[in-house]
């Protein structure tokens, strides 16, 4: 895996890379941006591609960097700075809301989209935790469903580096997703405009964004797909590497062919 | 030393188990826990005792702005201010310390509502400009990360409001209002005096104290040791901006019990100023702390320092110590401060002579022996100089 600078719409940009093969443009959720095993199996049959979100951990906090449109756009121009091409794009939680909001503008260089518990939406009625209260340990607790990877997760002292990343993560997730919370109270109205295959994937036990968003979102989408994964928290990637590096594989294997 | 009497109206009646179920005091504290007819009882009750401050000859009294909380029941600190207008001497000021502007969805409403305070009171009025605390962006859901930004432009939206001719069009981030014309203006010319309440940071001191502004910067619910730096850091921007503050920009927000002997006094504050600050100021990190509220640099300092807030139970002893607390008989209570005064070089005081669940009956002997008693003896006391002793 490489890692360096980019500089896109006037950003600094911290990117890591890995694999050769299609285009797979992972988005990060609001924990940063670390190299995940589940990204290191996908580089042996893609070609890896893994920004660090403006405002997040080694990149820069720009002028513009104000809202999660300005992310959506950021997106694009990342595409197209890289001239990435027939771009399989990829986004956790809110990752996920950037890759959606990316794609309601534009998918001329999208080959495919999976939205991994995507915030962005809101459902009227359903109760949702306001995670701007919990304890640090009590948003890795809930992050996961089996409960020895938040003792893990928990059991890692931070360095003095890496919690100024997680400060300067909070900043940005703040300036992003405070208000409205965790949603755009406009992208429901244009999400038929994704014209690409795209996946929805989900943790049954999700509590930071219930299940139940899973059938939200691709009922917005045509022609979407939906997969559960049991027994799973927020993070499949993490939690469920292998069954959702196997789903991700069939999706993207089954559009190219 | 000049003399304002301070309340923050806590709901009192809290029963002070709620925090065997709950976190804090503030923003998810079920509101089941607020009785209107006991709270009704504490709104008239607190107005008297900020009435009777007036009648006893304090410079002026003083109201401030917290929302969804049990620790001070003041959402809208305007509406008080109103309903003392009225009924105090017309010789007292009214402070409003201060309105908690980026919360609040339009500033012209606040410039609207101070320019009538100060037209009623006949210029009377003293305008506090805040942040709020954290919780308050939790409570309103404001996005923490706008608040300084917010503020400065709210603020200057005011100001304009305030002294430039009416009707202009104002073009900013937050407000975009092509008619800005505000009637009615304000009394004071050019605009009423403006405090600044603040925990200390270093931005808000050098805010308040830039020559164009000169405001008065109000140190709160800090320890001395914190006032005295913060004071004189006041007073060296100040100097390096090229000009030399007055005593009279500076001033200390703190909490006094006074009562006929220290004995007494220790023993008649000691449980009220306890629920004050282990109660109702009961705060997780995350609710007094939101991500952005202040910079980086500021927010690793404070996650640090607030701890005490945060933190384990505080005694009555522990705050005297620190100075977060004055108690104790007149002689005592004067002594300390005029040295604080003299190691803090401040001359206005906003006494909190009720905190917590101090009763009715003791707020008044409070206010009765601090404003007959240590008032006086104090008086005359500037910076720098040893106060006159106190009269028998």
């Amino acid at each position: 895996m490489t890692e360096g600078y980019e500089t896109i719409t006037g950003c600094r940009t911290f990117v890591m890379r890995e694999g050769s093969g299609p285009t797979l443009l992972w988005l990060h959720g609001a924990g940063g941006l670390r190299w995940l095993p589940a990204m290191a199996r996908l580089a042996q049959r893609f070609e890896v591609v893994a920004p660090e979100l403006p405002g997040f951990g080694r990149s820069d906090s720009p002028d513009w960097f104000e809202s999660i449109h300005d992310l959506g756009y950021f997106t694009l121009d990342l595409i197209k700075a890289l001239d990435l091409r027939e771009v399989h794009l990829v986004g956790t939680s809110l990752g996920g809301w950037v890759a959606a909001e990316a794609a309601v503008r534009c998918t001329a260089q999208l080959a495919s989209l999976s939205l991994v518990g995507p915030a962005g939406l809101h459902m009227k009625g359903v109760v949702r935790p306001d995670t701007f209260l919990w304890t640090d340990e009590e948003a890795t607790r809930a992050m996961f469903h089996d409960q020895a990877l938040a003792d893990a997760a928990l059991a890692v002292v931070p360095d003095e580096a890496e919690q100024e990343r997680r400060l300067k993560n909070k900043y940005a997730t703040a300036r992003l997703a405070w208000s409205p919370r965790w949603h755009d109270p406009h992208l429901h109205k244009w999400l038929h405009r994704i014209d690409v295959p795209t996946l929805l994937l989900w943790g049954e036990h999700d509590r930071y964004l219930p299940a139940v968003y899973a059938e939200h979102w691709a009922s917005h989408i045509p022609g979407s797909k939906t997969v559960v994964f049991g027994e799973c928290g927020h993070a499949p990637q993490v939690e469920k590497p292998d069954a959702f590096c196997a789903e991700l594989e069939g999706f993207i294997g089954r559009i190219a062919r | 030393m000049r003399f304002f009497f301070f309340h923050l109206m806590p709901y009192a009646d809290l029963d002070p188990d709620y925090d065997k179920l709950y976190p804090s005091s503030w923003v998810t504290l079920p509101n089941s826990y607020y009785d209107p007819l006991k709270g009704a009882d504490l709104y008239h009750r607190y107005l008297d005792e900020l009435e009777y401050a007036a009648e006893l000859g304090f410079e002026g009294v003083g109201v401030n702005e917290h929302h969804q909380n049990a620790y001070g029941l003041m959402p809208c600190p305007n509406v008080f201010a109103g309903a003392l207008s009225r009924r105090i001497p017309d010789t007292t000021k009214i402070a409003v310390l201060g309105r908690a502007l980026p919360v609040l969805s339009n500033p012209l409403s606040v410039a609207e509502e101070f320019a009538v305070l100060d037209s009623i009171t006949r210029g009377r009025l003293i305008a506090g400009f805040v942040r709020g605390i954290g919780a308050e962006y939790h409570s309103l859901a404001v996005n923490p990360t706008e608040s300084h930004a917010r503020f400065h432009e709210a603020h200057d939206l005011i100001l304009a409001a305030w002294t430039k001719p009416g009707p202009f069009a104002w073009e900013g981030r937050y407000y975009h209002l092509p008619h800005v014309n505000l009637w009615p203006r304000v009394y004071q010319q050019p605009h009423p005096p403006i405090w600044i309440p603040s925990q200390g940071s270093r931005e808000t001191i050098e805010y308040a104290a830039d020559p164009s502004r000169k405001y008065v910067y109000l140190q709160t619910a800090a320890p001395a040791a914190t006032l005295f730096k913060t004071m004189q850091s006041y007073r060296d921007e100040a100097e390096r901006r090229g000009y030399q503050s007055s005593p009279d920009q500076l001033g200390w927000s703190i909490k006094i019990y006074v009562a006929e002997t220290d004995e007494i006094a220790r023993r008649e504050a000691k449980e009220h100023v306890e629920a004050f600050a282990n109660k109702f100021l009961r705060m997780p990190q995350e609710m007094l702390l939101p991500p952005g509220y202040t910079s980086l640099a500021s927010m690793k300092a404070l996650i640090n320092s607030r701890k005490t807030i945060t933190g384990g139970y505080r005694t009555m002893e522990q705050m005297i110590e620190q100075g977060t607390f004055i108690c104790g008989s007149p002689q005592t209570v004067i002594e300390q401060l005029a040295e604080y005064q003299r190691r803090g070089g401040f001359n206005i005081v906003m006494a909190g002579l009720h905190f917590g669940t101090l009763p009715h009956a003791l707020t008044k002997k409070n206010i009765e022996i601090f404003a007959r008693e240590v008032m006086p003896a104090l008086k005359n006391a500037v910076p720098g100089e040893t106060p006159r002793v106190a009269a028998e």
